[in-house]
C-alpha cells in the first residue's frame, strides 16, 4: 500500500465527514426553526409586550430570514462561536465542552467494559457452543438487552444504592481530580446500566463471527498442519473473528449517545444527554443546535475511527493502487 | 512421466485403511459419508481417488487425519500409518503427526488460506510447529519452500496476503506449506479444480517434480479422470461413500470392470476423437437413507433384481484389481461404450447475428456517478486504468450453427456474450441482428430482440429465483414475450418441461428441491420458452459433474436439432466445446486470437496460445503421455494489457520486438481470403504448423 493511496482515502473520508456534518447542521437548524413557540416570547414570558419581543428578536437575529440566520450560525461555528445560550446567557461552547467531557468519560468507560465483557463472553460462548455455558451467557445477555435503560438503571439504584445494599452513590458525577475512589464509585452504576444494554450486541456478533471462523477452511488448514489449538485460537480465530466487532462497537458508541439522555437523567449526571433535555424544555435553540451537532459529530468520528482501524487490521482492504 | 509411474513404488505399506465407516450427524439423520472403504498405499505410490462430488473423497481424506469436525466421526474400521493405528493417538501425538508426517492440501485454496496472515508467515507457521527453529529461520525456510514451488519472487511474495496472489499461486502456497516438513504422505484434495487448464498442467507438473524430490507418497483426490490417468500408479473409484473399483491405473482404464467406472469414462469428453460423451442417468442417492443392495443400482445399465438385495462385496477381478459389482463379468463382457460420431447437425444458414469492432470497457471514469459509492473511491480519483474486457472483436454467427467461445477465466467471454445480447451496452462497435443494427432498435423491436435471444448462465443454483416454483420460473418469459393466455401458458410450461425430460410434477417444485443437473434443465427450458432463434450458453455445464455434464450436452444437441436454434457456447473447457461446436473462437485478454471451423482449430496451423491450450489437456489414456506446453506466469490483468500482441508476455514462440510493438490482425490461413480459419499472430504459417523442438516439456527432460 502506498502512503498516497491511504492519504487519498483519508481525504475522501474526511470530506464525507464534512459533508455529513454540513447536512446534519442544516437538518438540526431546520428542525429547530420548525419547533413551535417563539423563542423571544418564551424568554420574556407570555405577558411581554410586542415591542420588547421585537427588540429581543432583533437582538437575537430572529428577525432575519432563515438562511441568513443559518449562515450566521455556521459562520460563527467556524470562528469558535456557537452563539449564546438564550436561557443561561453564556456562550454555548462554555456550557457544552465540560459536559461533553463528562459524557465522553461515561461513554468511553462503558465501551471499554463492553469490549472486555462482550468479547470474552462471546468468544467463550463460541468455543463452548451449545453447552450450558453458552446458554447461560446468552440468557443473561438477552435479559440485559430486553430491559430498557430506565428499568435497569432504577433496579440497580434500588439494589445497590438504596435500601438493600448501600454500596454506591445513587447520583451525581465526580471528576477524577477528586480522587480515584469517588470517581469510580460514581461511575459504576451508570456504566453498568449502559453496559447491560449494549453488551448483548457485541457478544452476539462476536459469537456468530467466531463460530464462523472456527468452521472456516483456513482454521482447518491450520489445525491440519499441526498448529496447536491455542495458537490457532490466537493467531487465526481471534484476529479474523474480532474484526467485525470493531464496527459493532462503533455503532454502539453512536447508540450510547442516545441512551445517555435517559441514563444521565436517572443518575443526575450533568452531561450532554441532560443538556439536550434542558435545551428542549427551555427552547434554548442555540444550545440545542450545538449539542445535537456535537453528538452527531461524535458519532461520525467514531465510525470513521472504526473504518480506519478495520482497514488497518484487514489486509484485504486496500486503499487503491496496484492490485 | 510414464516411466516414473511404477518405478518408485515399493512393497512397504505406508497407509492402510481397513473397512472404514464415517458418519456425520445432522439434525434428524446421519449422513453415512464413507462406508466400508479399504485401501493400502505403498511407499512411493501415487494413489488416485476419483468419483463425482458427494462420493466421500474429502471425507476419506479428513478421516485419515482424524479430523472430522464437530459432527463427524469414524464409526468403525481402522486407519494405520506405518503400522500405527491413528485412532489410538492422543491429541498431542496427532498434532505432531499432522503437517509433519502426513500433510493435507485442502480443496479450494482460496478459502484454505488465512486472509489476514501473510503467506510466508503461514508457511513458516508449519515449520515452527514441528521444528525447533527461530522465527527468522522459519521465515527463511518458508521463502525457500516458496521458491521450490516456483513462486515467482519468493522474498517479495512471502510478505503478500493470499488475496494478492492468483489462484494458481495460492495453490502453490498450500503445496509449499504441506511439503515444508517433508511429510511421508501427502494428501491432495482436488488440487487443480477451479484452475484453468494451463495453470492446471503447471500444478500437475509441479506435483510430479516435488514427489520425486521429496520421495513422498501421494494420495491424489480429483474428479478429473484425465489427471488420474496421467499421474497415478493405482486408483480407487468412489461412489456414494463406497469404493466401487480399485486397481493399478492400467487395469482401471484398460479393463474397467465396474459399470460406474465405465460410465464415468464414457461421460468424459475427449478432444480430437469422435467420442460423444455419454451421460450416466440419474443422480447420487441420499446418504442418509440408503436402500439395501448396490448404491448404484438406480443408475446402472446392468442392474438386475439381485443387485437390490443384501450388501455387495468387493470381488477380485485380477491381481491388484477389485470391483464392487455382482455382475462385473457381464460388465467386462459387454462394457458401456460411449456413443461415436458427432451430434446430429442442422446445416448453417445465413448470417443471424454479427458484431464488428465490438469493445466493452468497464470502469470508465465517471466522477459524478461514483461519488456516493463508498468502495469505488479508486474510480473516484481515477487511480486505476479501465478494464478492457472486450477489445475490438468481430464475430459472425449464422443461423442454426453452434459457435464455441473458449478462453481462460477472465478472458472476457461472458462479457462478450452479454454485450452481444445487449444485456450490456457496448462501449464501441455495432451488433446487427438479421442485418439490422441493434443499437438503432426502438423499444418494441428491442422487446422482439430480447425474446429472440436468450441466455443460460453457468450457475444454475443462483440463476433460478429460489422463491418461485419451477412453473412460475418457466412461465415468466411466456408472459413477457408472448400473448398466450393462462391456460396456453400452463400447457406450454408442461410441454417445455417434457422437452428437457422433466415430468409435469416439477411445475410445483422449488429450485432447492432439484439437483444441479435438473436446475440446469429448467434454465434451458426457460431459455427455450419464447421460441428463441439464438441462445448464449454461458458455461452451462461447468458447475456440473462429468456424469451429468454429458446429459446436458445431449439435451442441448437434441433441442437444436429439433428447432434449428443457434448457440453461442461459452466455456473454458475445450473438450466440452469440441464435443458440440461447429465453429470455435479462442479468446485471450478480450481479443479473439483464433477462429475457425472445429477441425481448423484442432489441427495446425495453430495460434501459439491455442497450441498451449490444446497441449494442456491431459489424455484419458494412461498409455499416452501428455506433454503440455507450460506457459510462463499468469494471465496479465485486463487493466494493463500488454502492448502489441497481448499474448507476448507468455508466448513460447515470440519472435521479438515486433510482437511487443505491433498488434497482429486476424489473417485468414491457407488459400487466402475465403478461408474461415483466421489467426492473429505475426508468425508465418509454417512456424504455426510444425512441431517445435524443446517446446514441449519432455517426460525424461
Ligand atoms: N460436515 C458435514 N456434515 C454433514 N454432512 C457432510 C459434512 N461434510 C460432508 N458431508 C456429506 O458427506 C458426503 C460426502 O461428502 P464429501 O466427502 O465432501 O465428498 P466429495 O469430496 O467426494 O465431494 C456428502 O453427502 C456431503 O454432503
Ligand atoms: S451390482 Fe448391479 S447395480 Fe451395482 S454396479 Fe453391479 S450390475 Fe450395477
Ligand atoms: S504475435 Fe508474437 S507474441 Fe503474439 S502469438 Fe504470435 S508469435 Fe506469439
Ligand atoms: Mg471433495
Amino acid at each position: 500500500m502506498k502512503i498516497t493511496d491511504f492519504h487519498l482515502y483519508l481525504l475522501k473520508r474526511l470530506s464525507y465527514l464534512v459533508l455529513t456534518m454540513f447536512l446534519v447542521s442544516a437538518i438540526v437548524f431546520a428542525s429547530t426553526i420548525i419547533l413551535p413557540g417563539n423563542a423571544a416570547v418564551l424568554i420574556l414570558g407570555r405577558s411581554a409586550d410586542e415591542n420588547s419581543v421585537a427588540a429581543l428578536e432583533k437582538k437575537l437575529g430572529l428577525d432575519q430570514p432563515w438562511y441568513e440566520q443559518y449562515f450566521d450560525w455556521v459562520g460563527g461555528l467556524f470562528t469558535g462561536d456557537a452563539g449564546t445560550s438564550l436561557v443561561r446567557q453564556e456562550p454555548v461552547i462554555d456550557i457544552v465542552v465540560p459536559r461533553l467531557f463528562t459524557s465522553l468519560q461515561l461513554a468511553v468507560f462503558t465501551l471499554l467494559v463492553v469490549m472486555v465483557i462482550g468479547i470474552s463472553a462471546g468468544v467463550l460462548s463460541a468455543l463452548k457452543r451449545d453447552t450450558i455455558v453458552d446458554r447461560i451467557i446468552s440468557g443473561v445477555a438477552y435479559v440485559g438487552v430486553s430491559l430498557p435503560e430506565f428499568v435497569t438503571g432504577t433496579l440497580l439504584i434500588l439494589l445497590l444504592a438504596g435500601p438493600v445494599f448501600n454500596v454506591f452513590p445513587a447520583s451525581g458525577f465526580v471528576p477524577l481530580s477528586e480522587g480515584i475512589v469517588p470517581y469510580l464509585s460514581h461511575m459504576i452504576l451508570p456504566v453498568a446500566t449502559l453496559t447491560l444494554l449494549i453488551t448483548a450486541y457485541v457478544l452476539r456478533q462476536t459469537r456468530t463471527e467466531i463460530i464462523e471462523v472456527l468452521q472456516s477452511d483456513y482454521v482447518r488448514t491450520a489445525r491440519l498442519k499441526g498448529v496447536s489449538r491455542r495458537r490457532v485460537l490466537y493467531k487465526h480465530v481471534l484476529r479474523n473473528g474480532l474484526l467485525p466487532t470493531i464496527t459493532v462497537l462503533a455503532l454502539n458508541f453512536g447508540w450510547m449517545m442516545g441512551s445517555l439522555v435517559v441514563v444521565e437523567e436517572i443518575f443526575a449526571i450533568s452531561g450532554l444527554g441532560r443538556l439536550v433535555v434542558f435545551a428542549i424544555q427551555n427552547r434554548d435553540l442555540p444550545l440545542l443546535q450545538f449539542v445535537v451537532l456535537v453528538i452527531a459529530g461524535a458519532y461520525a468520528f467514531a465510525n470513521l475511527g472504526a473504518d480506519l482501524l478495520y482497514g488497518y487490521l484487514d489486509p484485504r482492504i486496500s486503499y487503491g493502487g496496484e492490485e | 512421466m510414464q516411466l516414473e509411474q511404477t518405478q518408485t513404488t515399493s512393497n512397504e505399506t505406508v497407509l492402510s485403511i481397513d473397512s472404514l465407516h464415517v458418519e456425520y450427524s445432522t439434525p434428524g439423520s446421519n449422513v453415512r459419508a464413507v462406508r466400508d472403504v479399504s485401501l493400502d498405499v505403498a511407499r512411493g505410490e501415487t494413489h488416485g481417488i476419483a468419483g463425482e462430488s458427494g462420493s466421500g473423497k474429502s471425507t476419506l481424506a479428513l478421516a485419515i487425519l482424524q479430523y472430522l469436525g464437530d459432527n463427524g466421526s469414524i464409526t468403525s474400521g481402522t486407519v494405520q500409518f506405518n503400522g500405527t493405528d491413528l485412532q489410538e493417538l492422543s491429541e498431542s501425538e496427532l498434532r505432531s503427526l499432522r503437517g509433519n508426517d502426513i500433510a493435507h492440501v485442502a480443496q479450494d485454496a482460496k478459502s484454505s488460506l488465512n486472509p489476514s496472515l501473510s503467506v510466508g508467515e503461514q508457511v513458516a507457521e508449519t515449520i515452527q510447529a514441528h521444528q525447533d527453529v527461530s522465527r527468522s529461520e522459519a521465515h527463511q525456510q518458508a521463502i525457500e519452500m516458496l521458491r521450490e514451488v516456483d513462486i515467482p519472487d519468493p522474498e517479495y511474495n512471502a510478505d503478500q496476503y493470499p488475496h494478492e496472489l492468483s489462484g494458481g499461486q495460492q495453490q502453490r502456497v498450500l503445496i509449499a506449506m504441506a511439503l515444508s516438513c517433508s511429510p511421508e504422505l501427502l494428501i491432495l484434495d482436488e488440487p487443480t479444480t477451479g484452475l484453468d487448464v494451463t495453470t492446471q498442467s503447471k500444478i500437475v507438473e509441479l506435483i510430479q517434480d516435488l514427489k520425486d524430490e521429496y520421495e513422498t507418497t501421494i494420495v491424489l483426490i480429483t474428479h478429473n479422470l484425465e489427471i488420474i490417468a496421467q499421474i497415478t500408479d493405482r486408483v480407487s473409484i468412489m461412489y456414494a461413500g463406497e469404493l466401487m473399483e480399485q486397481g493399478d491405473v492400467y487395469s482401471i482404464f484398460d479393463d474397467p470392470s465396474n459399470p460406474y467406472t465405465q460410465g464415468l469414462l464414457a461421460a468424459t469428453p475427449e478432444i480430437g476423437s469422435d467420442k460423444a460423451p455419454t451421460a450416466i442417468p440419474g443422480q447420487i442417492p441420499d446418504l442418509t437413507d440408503l436402500d439395501d443392495g448396490c448404491t448404484f443400482a438406480d443408475r446402472c445399465a446392468f442392474a438386475t433384481e439381485e443387485c437390490r438385495t443384501g450388501s455387495i462385496a468387493m470381488e477380485t477381478v485380477a491381481d491388484d484389481h477389485e470391483t464392487r459389482c455382482r455382475r462385473w463379468e457381464a460388465a467386462v463382457e459387454d462394457p458401456i461404450q460411449p456413443k461415436r460420431g458427432t451430434y446430429d447437425r442442422a446445416s448453417a444458414g445465413g448470417e443471424l447475428l454479427s458484431a464488428t469492432g465490438l469493445r466493452k470497457i468497464f470502469d470508465e471514469p465517471s466522477t459524478v456517478g461514483t461519488l456516493f459509492e463508498d468502495t469505488s473511491f479508486e474510480r473516484f480519483f481515477d487511480l486505476e486504468p479501465p478494464v478492457k474486457a472486450v477489445n475490438d472483436v468481430d464475430i459472425t454467427v449464422r443461423e442454426s450453427e453452434t459457435v464455441g467461445l473458449v478462453g481462460e477465466s477472465g478472458s472476457g467471454k461472458s462479457t462478450l456474450g452479454r454485450t452481444l445480447l445487449s444485456l450490456l451496452e457496448p462501449t464501441e462497435g455495432t451488433v446487427t441482428f438479421r442485418g439490422d443494427d441493434v443499437g438503432e432498435f426502438d423499444s418494441s423491436e428491442m422487446r422482439e430482440f430480447y425474446s429472440e435471444c436468450q441466455i443460460v448462465f453457468q450457475n444454475p443454483h443462483s440463476s433460478l429465483n429460489p422463491r418461485k416454483t419451477i412453473g412460475q420460473i418457466i412461465e415468466r418469459p411466456l408472459r413477457m414475450f408472448t400473448d398466450a393466455d393462462a391456460e396456453a401458458r400452463t400447457n406450454r410450461v408442461v410441454e417445455l418441461l417434457e422437452q428437457v425430460d422433466l415430468g409435469p410434477e416439477y411445475v410445483r417444485r422449488y429450485p432447492h428441491e432439484l439437483s444441479g443437473g435438473e436446475k440446469q434443465r429448467v434454465a434451458i427450458a426457460r431459455a427455450f420458452a419464447p421460441n428463441p432463434s439464438f441462445i448464449v450458453l454461458d458455461e452451462p455445464v461447468s458447475a456440473l459433474d462429468v456424469s451429468v455434464q454429458a446429459n446436458i450436452l445431449d439435451l442441448l444437441s437434441d433441442l437444436r436439432a429439433e428447432y434449428g436454434t443457434t448457440y453461442l457456447l461459452i466455456s473454458h473447457d475445450l473438450s466440452v466445446i469440441s464435443a458440440i461446436c461447429d465453429r470455435i473462437m479462442i479468446m485471450y485478454l478480450g481479443e479473439i486470437v483464433e477462429s475457425g471451423r472445429r477441425d481448423d482449430i484442432f489441427e495446425p496451423p495453430y495460434h501459439p496460445y491455442t497450441r498451449a491450450l490444446l497441449s494442456s489437456i491431459p489424455n484419458l489414456d494412461p498409455h499416452k503421455e501428455s506433454s503440455p506446453i507450460l506457459l510462463e506466469g499468469d494471465v496479465p490483468s485486463m487493466r494493463n494489457t500488454p502492448n502489441g500482441c497481448s499474448f507476448h508476455t507468455r508466448c513460447p514462440q515470440k519472435i521479438g520486438s515486433v510482437c511487443e510493438e505491433s498488434c497482429p490482425e486476424v489473417e485468414p490461413t491457407g488459400e487466402g481470403e475465403s478461408s474461415e480459419h483466421g489467426i492473429a499472430c505475426h508468425l508465418d504459417e509454417d512456424e504455426m504448423s510444425t512441431a517445435i523442438e524443446g517446446l514441449h516439456n519432455d517426460a525424461d527432460g
